[in-house]
C-alpha cells in the first residue's frame, strides 16, 4: 500500500513512530491527485499540477496531517466559493470554528477545496459551477451530493479524510455512493460558524473518512460549544474512540417498515438485509418499528430548507463580496447579479422558498411544514424510548448515472428520502459501507441514534466494520 | 397552485431576473413540486405545535462588551466596489 491509501489514524501512528514523514505523505497525495484527478474531478478549481504551499503546525495531535474541506466552509485567505459563480474569488477574512479547531489540533488545511453542488443544493454534485465530480467506483456515475467532492476524494485516496456538510443527507448519501464513512452529528454538536448557511435549522458539518475510527477522531476534534454559534450545544464532548471495540450484544435495533417499501432497489435491499443479519449474529436484537410520518419528510424538507435558504441567500446581492453584474440602478444590479450568479437549482430553490414564505401562502406551506416536522420528530422520540438505534439503507439506490436525473428535479429530490428525516428531527446518523451491487457499486448502511448519542453510532458502526471487509475494498481507477 | 404571474412576482421579491424561457420552465417545475408537496394537506395539524428549531434553547444572551472583530480593511477585502471605509453601490437617489 502507498501512503495516501492509509487511514488517518494509521498515518498518525506512522508519524508518531517515525515510519513516515509528513513530506512523504503529502508527496503521495499529490502524486495521486496528479494521476486520477483529471478523471474524478473531486476538487473545485483544480487546474494544474502546481503544488500550493502548506503551513502545517509540526506539533499537536495531528502532526500537520491535512484535512480536505468542502468549498462551503470558510478558510481564511483560501478561496471558498460554494462552487457558485456568485462567490467568484471569495477569500474569507476568517476561519470557520471547525477550521480553527483543526488547526489548533495540529492539522493542516488542504489547499484545494472539495467540489460540491452549488450552495449544497443537490444530491449528485452535478450542480457545481466547476463541473461534475465522477464516482471513483464508476466514472459514469455521480458521487452523490452535495458533499460529492469530499466523498470522491476520500474514496479515490486523493484525500486522507475530509469535512462535508449535511442538510438533508449531503454527507451520508455521497459517503454511501462512494463506499466511505460519513457522519452527520446531532444538530448543535458542531459549530456552524463559518459554514456558509443553506438551511440554518438543519445544517451540520461532519466527517467523511475511510473508516469508523477516523470518523470518531475527527468528530471529537470539531465538536463543542462555540459562543459564535448560539445554536451550538453546551455539552461535554466524549472521547468517541472509547466507543470503539465494544460488545453490541443485547443492543436493540429498530427497522422502520416505512423504509422498506416500493422504490428501493432490490440489490440494495438484499445487501441491507444481510448487514442486519450480520449485526444479529454479533448479538444485537432487531425488531420492526414504525415511523408513520416518513412519507411526509421530503415535502416538509423542501418547504423548510428552501424557505431558510431563500432568506440565507439574500446576502448574495453583489454588494459585500463575490460577483457583481454591471448596472446603473441598484435594484436592477441586484436582479442581474443574482440572475447571472446563481445556477438553475439555486434559483429554483430560492423562488420556491420565497413563495412558501410569501403573504397568502405562509400558513398553507411554511407553517404547516413546521407542524408536520413536529410529527416526524415525535415518531423518532417514540421509537427511541424502546430502541438504541434505527437502521436503514442510506439511499434507496446505488449511485445513478450522470445526467440521469438532472431534468427532473422532483426525482432528484426523492434520492434523499432516507436521509432527510434525520435532519428534520435533529438526530445524529452515520453511513458506512456494507456491501456492493452486482455491478460493483457500494451500498451504505445508515444508523441513527438519539440526540447527542454519537457514541452509539460509533459503537455499532465499528463493531460491524471490524467484522466485515467492505471498508478495505478500494476502487480501481 | 402556482401560475406564471405568481412565479414572476415571487422572482421579483427574491430579486432574480428571469428570462422568458426560464419563467416557463420554472413555472412548470414548481407546479409539479408543489403538487407533490400538497400531500401535506391531508394531515390534520390543528393541535400540533410548529417546530422551527430542534434544540430546547431560546434567547441566548451575552454581555454587551466590546471585543475584537473584523477591521474595516478586512471586511472590505472582498467588496466588488468600495470607497474609503464604505461599500459602494450604483446611485440610489438622483
Amino acid at each position: 500500500m502507498v501512503l495516501n491509501q492509509f487511514t488517518a489514524h494509521e498515518l498518525l501512528d506512522k508519524l508518531k513512530n517515525s515510519q513516515a514523514t509528513l513530506k512523504d505523505i503529502l508527496d503521495s497525495i499529490y502524486a495521486r491527485i496528479q494521476e486520477v484527478e483529471p478523471k474524478v474531478k473531486a476538487y473545485a478549481r483544480y487546474k494544474s499540477v502546481d503544488r500550493p504551499r502548506l503551513n502545517p503546525q509540526s506539533n499537536g495531535l495531528f502532526f500537520g496531517l491535512p484535512v480536505t474541506v468542502k468549498d462551503n466552509i470558510c478558510t481564511e485567505g483560501l478561496n471558498t466559493e460554494c462552487c457558485s459563480k456568485i462567490l467568484t474569488n471569495f477569500r474569507p477574512p476568517y476561519d470557520a470554528t471547525v477550521i480553527n479547531k483543526l488547526k489548533a489540533a495540529g492539522s493542516s488545511i488542504f489547499p484545494f477545496k472539495a467540489n460540491m453542488d452549488e450552495f449544497a443544493f443537490g444530491s449528485s454534485t452535478e450542480n457545481s459551477y466547476f463541473g461534475t465530480t465522477h464516482n471513483p467506483w464508476n466514472l459514469e456515475c455521480v458521487p452523490g451530493g452535495s458533499s460529492g467532492g469530499s466523498a470522491a476524494a476520500v474514496a479515490g485516496d486523493e484525500a486522507i479524510w475530509a469535512l462535508g456538510s449535511d442538510t438533508g443527507g449531503s454527507i451520508r448519501q455521497p459517503a454511501s455512493f462512494c463506499g466511505v464513512v460519513g457522519l452527520k452529528p446531532t444538530y448543535g454538536r458542531v459549530s456552524r460558524f463559518g459554514l456558509i448557511a443553506f438551511a440554518s435549522s438543519l445544517d451540520q458539518i461532519g466527517p467523511i473518512t475511510k473508516d469508523v475510527e477516523d470518523a470518531a477522531i475527527l468528530t471529537r476534534i470539531i465538536s463543542g460549544y462555540d459562543p459564535n454559534d448560539s445554536t451550538s450545544a453546551n455539552k461535554d464532548i466524549p472521547d468517541y474512540t472509547d466507543s470503539l471495540g465494544k460488545d453490541i450484544r443485547g443492543l436493540k435495533i429498530g427497522i422502520p417498515r416505512e423504509y422498506f417499501i416500493e422504490g428501493m432497489d432490490a440489490q440494495v435491499k438484499s445487501v441491507i438485509e444481510e448487514a442486519i443479519n450480520k449485526l444479529k449474529s454479533l448479538g444485537a436484537v432487531a425488531n420492526q418499528v414504525t415511523l408513520p410520518h416518513t412519507q411526509y419528510a421530503v415535502p416538509v424538507y423542501y418547504i423548510i430548507a428552501t424557505a431558510e435558504a431563500s432568506s440565507n441567500l439574500a446576502r448574495f446581492d453583489g454588494v459585500q463580496y463575490g460577483y457583481r453584474a454591471k448596472s446603473d440602478s441598484l435594484i436592477d444590479m441586484y436582479k442581474k447579479t443574482r440572475a447571472e450568479g446563481f445556477g438553475e437549482e439555486a434559483k429554483r430553490r430560492i423562488i420556491l422558498g420565497t413563495f412558501a414564505l410569501s403573504h397568502g401562502y405562509y400558513d398553507a406551506y411554511y407553517l404547516r411544514a413546521l407542524k408536520v416536522r413536529t410529527l416526524i420528530k415525535n415518531d423518532f422520540d417514540a421509537v427511541f424510548k424502546n430502541f438504541d438505534c434505527i437502521i436503514t439503507p442510506t439511499s434507496p439506490t446505488p449511485a445513478f448515472k450522470i445526467g440521469e436525473r438532472t431534468q427532473d428535479p422532483l426525482k432528484m429530490y426523492l434520492s434523499d428520502i432516507y436521509t432527510i428525516s434525520v435532519n428534520l428531527a435533529g438526530i445524529p446518523a452515520i453511513s458506512l459501507p456494507c456491501g456492493f451491487t452486482k455491478n460493483g457499486l457500494p451500498v451504505g448502511l445508515q444508523i441513527m441514534a438519539k440526540p447527542f448519542n454519537e457514541e452509539m453510532l460509533f459503537k455499532i458502526a465499528h463493531a460491524f466494520e471490524q467484522n466485515t471487509e467492505w471498508h478495505k475494498i478500494k476502487p480501481r481507477l | 397552485m402556482i401560475d406564471k404571474e405568481t412565479v414572476e412576482y415571487v422572482a421579483h421579491l427574491a430579486r432574480i431576473e428571469l428570462q422568458p424561457e426560464e419563467l416557463e420552465k420554472l413555472s412548470r417545475q414548481l407546479h409539479d413540486i408543489l403538487g407533490f408537496i400538497d400531500k401535506l394537506s391531508v394531515l390534520d395539524v390543528g393541535l400540533v405545535k410548529p417546530t422551527s428549531h430542534i434544540l430546547p434553547i431560546s434567547n441566548v444572551l451575552r454581555e454587551d462588551e466590546p471585543h475584537i472583530c473584523l477591521t474595516p480593511d478586512k471586511a472590505l477585502e472582498n467588496a466588488p466596489g468600495k470607497n474609503g471605509n464604505f461599500f459602494s453601490v450604483p446611485k440610489i437617489i438622483e
